[in-house]
């Protein structure tokens, strides 16, 4: 079937199967390889991208449900000035990446997760990022990371 | 001043958080142009004969390339440690997860659908899926060997041994069976050129390493190999070197004519990418009331899997039996046997995490039974600073430590007095949710025997600095730990630094990163290669500025006339004009270092359904000097998260018949960001005279400490209720079970 997504503000139109992922459709079509597989069993979270401004995981979407909506991968983030957004800055600031394996996923799933509670705790920080596995960082320099981006204390 | 010590952002990031990362599974290059994609058949079945494969319907199958089986492969035969190991299986498999065919196809999609189509018929065997079933020896995984015992050290114990001891306890410990499970699992992608070589990008820790193992698997020179790391995503020791399915990759790729891309699934990382620990570990521990050990004994049982890929592990499991403490009497032993699961291999830590775990329990283990604080039966035994360098009855030789200095440290951050009189509170008022306290220390060993690293500087025409080093980051940000202290000894900016790694046609010599080896002995080798470069300018620079070589310094990113500060400077790129300025060093034996530390976990357990909650974690893990404290504590912070994960959560499980029950992240528990607190670090710095350095490793040493300090917690937390010990991991149901069991005895 054929399908029409936005995808960081670009039409990316294409044959696909019914069972292509929304997740191989942007790597392999779009060619945007930020977005990663981590698993096959919605686990990780490495995938996680904005749908319609909504965090999903994009190996559990059809890219035929996304026919007409609009998708954002890291490589579409953007800050106020055009510059870094506030939390790929962040998560550079608070080292809240090592290998870089889980960060696409993980801002993007921090960009809905702020976008919900600008002012998150600490505790909910770590509520709202069960989903988004990382192996590398012990999670305490990604809170960091998204408490840095909402303008709230960080502990070092 | 200097910005060696300073906490400097990585340079590795603009790109990892703007475009992501360039992993195997991203490349783009133009020898993979109409690369065709692979996957392995696994065998669904731990032990059998294989009658037979059919691979027809499979070739018949959309978009199918190509389907090899053992019967196509003209490889020579791999040894592993004293049996054959197939590259395919052609007659038996021995795992759940043994690869037994290979197929090609165009698409990714089609991969799938073809490989369920290879028939293969499993004549099911007898299967040994525990370590008790392989002494038991009824059934040989080899008739080779003739057992399954595959290797045995030591042994030979003194029957007296414990005859001087007040208190004498024997207890065996399980260290169970987990994951390496880095976020990007295994991947390769590889193209032979119109040259006759053949290009492999690999997901490794160790370019060099995969490229030998490469060569001699397919029977070609190593120089008709090229590896290339692109960014890896993780490996914590599972990706060191190359595994089999990349020899067969390549094979495949020259058979077929085709360039080959290989991403394994999760689920088949989870039962075929080695695992590791997978040691169970009998303990003797023997003093007095007073709280001396007098006597140790540690019985090591590795279960290697089905092939025993790495048999150092349980002789470095006895190497480092002692840990932080001066016992008079010492005797270990250990036995190496395979089973039909997985095979077992390095993961952080490797070998000194079980160790710890094993002394560590040992020692509070004796402390409940004489009615001491787990402190200070630790501080009575501890080898004290004035006895390095220190030489264990192992035989290890430790270089330098603080260990009651650590120790007191974590305490006080913690607040220990005041944690225990939380404790007795809760006792007497009878709360259903105890607390528990947890202490480990540790001394681990790092950039181990394992010959050196290499190391080249080069200045650059326009003064920028390019250097090369035998290290393979894979997240830990050796980029910019390099640079630092490049940019330091240099004088150049960091900016103006390149560090390159991870292709073997422009590094051809070098061991790789594993055993926390690379500040130390990388770092070293490009001190080295960056002070040879500075003699050599600062001849040239001489002749410009008229002056003797003895007189020319490097200050301030220019070379001068010692005593004159009119003079120059003469920048480095005059000097770079001059000649070509580099230095390409070797560093080192490979001497080793042994960072230390202690950690202090601080937990809660609801006595009426057993759940765990770890509320703090307090570390001290001290190796040495720090270059950059940013990316130091990134790398404690991750030790600590996978060494509670051990504790709490992580295990692969196996049924009776070999099947794995945790073959998926559904199953198979990564540790959340809500399961642990934010950590507390107590830093402290002991140099040691083993490096240019002065540094030691700080990669695994996080994990080795926090997984015995938490299980340890656990376990104290129900000391009240006549708990002396559980294995890990501390689950729900394993806790419950422990209370149950404890009020029943009682
Ligand atoms: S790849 Fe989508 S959740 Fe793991
Ligand atoms: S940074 Fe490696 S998995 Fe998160």
């Amino acid at each position: 079937m054929k399908v029409s997504i936005e995808i960081n503000g670009r039409t990316v139109t294409g044959e696909v199967e019914d069972r292509t992922l929304l997740v191989h459709f942007v790597r392999e079509r779009a060619g945007l390889t930020a977005t990663n597989v981590g698993c096959d069993t919605t686990s990780c979270g490495a995938c996680t991208v904005l749908l319609d401004g909504e965090s999903v995981k994009s190996c559990t979407v059809l890219a035929a449900q996304a026919d007409g909506h609009a998708v954002t991968t890291l490589e579409g983030l953007r800050g106020d000035d055009g510059g870094l957004h506030p939390l790929q800055r962040a998560f550079r600031e608070e080292h809240g990446l090592q290998c870089g394996f889980c960060t696409p996923g993980m801002i993007m799933a921090s960009v809905s997760l702020l976008a919900h509670n600008p002012r998150p705790t600490r505790q909910q920080v770590r509520d709202g990022l069960e989903g988004n596995l990382c192996r590398c960082t012990g999670y305490h320099n990604i809170v960091n990371a998204v408490m840095n981006a909402s303008g709230q204390e960080v502990q070092r | 001043m200097s910005i060696v010590g300073t906490r400097v952002v990585r340079i590795e990031d603009q790109q990892l958080i703007t475009q992501g990362g360039t992993y195997v599974e991203d490349l783009r290059a133009e020898a993979l142009t109409g690369a065709v994609h692979a996957m392995f058949v696994r065998s669904p079945i731990a032990h059998a004969r294989i009658a037979s494969i059919d691979t027809s319907a499979a070739l018949a199958a959309p978009g199918v390339v190509a389907v090899y089986t053992a019967a196509d492969l003209d490889l020579a035969p791999r040894r592993t440690g004293p049996v054959v190991e197939p590259w395919l299986a052609g007659e038996v498999v021995r795992y759940v997860g043994e690869p037994v065919a290979l197929v090609l196809t165009a698409e990714r999609y089609q991969l799938a659908d073809a490989a369920e189509l290879v028939d293969v018929d499993y004549e099911p065997l007898q299967v040994v899926a525990s370590i008790d079933g392989a002494l038991a020896g009824e059934t040989l995984l080899f008739p080779e060997p003739g057992t399954n015992v595959l290797q045995t050290t030591g042994g030979e114990f003194d029957d007296r041994a414990f005859d001087d001891c007040e208190v004498v306890l024997t207890r065996t410990i399980v260290n169970q069976r987990v994951a390496p499970a880095p976020l990007e699992v295994r991947g390769a992608a590889c193209a032979w050129g119109a040259d006759g070589r053949l290009t492999l990008w690999l997901s490794t820790q160790n370019a060099q390493i995969a490229r030998s193992t490469v060569a001699k698997g397919l029977g070609v020179r190593s120089a008709d190999v090229r590896v290339i790391t692109p960014d890896v995503g993780g490996g914590f020791g599972a990706k060191i070197g190359a595994d089999p399915e990349p020899v067969v990759l390549g094979w495949a790729a020259k058979r077929a004519g085709r360039p080959v891309r290989w991403t394994e699934t999760r689920s088949e990382n989870l039962v075929a990418m080695t695992h590791g620990r997978a040691q169970q570990n009998t303990v003797t521990i023997g003093g007095r009331r007073d709280g001396t050990v007098l006597a140790f004994r540690l019985e090591v049982v590795q279960d290697a899997g089905a092939y025993p890929r790495a048999l150092f592990l349980p002789t470095l499991t006895e190497l480092m039996a002692t840990g932080v403490y001066h016992f008079p009497k010492v005797e270990t032993s250990s036995r190496a046997v395979v089973t039909n699961t997985t095979p077992v291999a390095a993961y952080r830590g490797a070998g000194r995490p079980e160790a710890t775990a094993a002394i560590e329990r040992a020692m509070d283990l004796f402390a409940a039974e004489i009615g001491m604080d787990p402190a200070q039966v630790r501080r009575v035994n501890f080898i004290r600073p004035e006895e390095f360098p220190y030489t264990s009855p192992t035989g290890a030789s430790y270089d330098t430590g603080e260990y009651v200095q650590a120790l007191d440290r974590v305490l006080a951050a913690g607040g220990y007095a005041g944690l225990r009189a939380e404790q007795a509170r809760r006792r007497e008022t009878g709360d259903p949710v105890a607390l528990g306290l947890g202490i480990a220390a540790y001394v681990e060993i790092t950039g181990g025997d394992s010959g050196g690293e290499s190391g080249r500087v080069l200045i650059n025409p326009d003064g920028s600095v390019t250097a090369w080093t035998g290290s393979s980051p894979h997240g830990q940000g050796l980029d910019s730990t390099l640079a630092m202290l490049l940019s330091d000894q240099l004088g150049v900016p960091m900016d103006k630094i390149t560090i390159r790694h991870g292709d073997t046609d422009e590094v051809p010599r070098a061991v790789g990163t594993f055993g926390s080896r690379s500040l130390q002995l990388g770092g070293s080798a490009l001190r080295q290669a960056a002070d040879e470069v500075i003699e050599q300018a600062r001849a040239l620079a001489a002749d410009l500025l008229e002056a003797s070589a003895d007189d020319v310094e490097l200050a301030d990113g220019g070379f001068r006339v010692r005593g004159a500060p009119a003079s120059g400077p003469v920048t480095w790129a005059q000097v770079a004009g001059q000649a070509e300025l580099t230095a390409d060093v070797w560093f080192g034996e490979g001497t080793p270092t042994f960072p230390f530390g202690a950690h202090l976990a601080v937990v809660e357990v609801d006595t009426l359904t057993g759940k765990v909650v770890l509320k703090r974690i307090i570390a001290c893990d001290d190796a040495g000097p720090v270059v950059n404290p940013l990316t130091f504590q990134g790398q404690r912070h991750g030790g600590l998260g996978q060494g509670v994960a051990q504790a709490l959560l992580e295990v692969m499980n196996y049924d009776a018949d070999g099947n794995p029950t945790t073959a998926t992240l559904a199953d198979y528990s990564f540790i959340t960001a809500p399961e642990l607190p934010d950590f507390e670090l107590v830093e402290s710095e002991t140099p040691t005279t083993r490096n240019l350095l002065g540094v030691k490793g700080i990669g695994e040493a996080a994990t080795i400490g926090s997984t015995p300090a938490v299980h340890n917690a656990v376990v104290d937390a129900l000391s009240h209720l006549g708990v002396r010990h559980l294995d890990m991991p501390a689950t729900p149901l394993r806790v419950w079970q422990a209370i149950t069991d404890a009020r029943k005895a009682n």
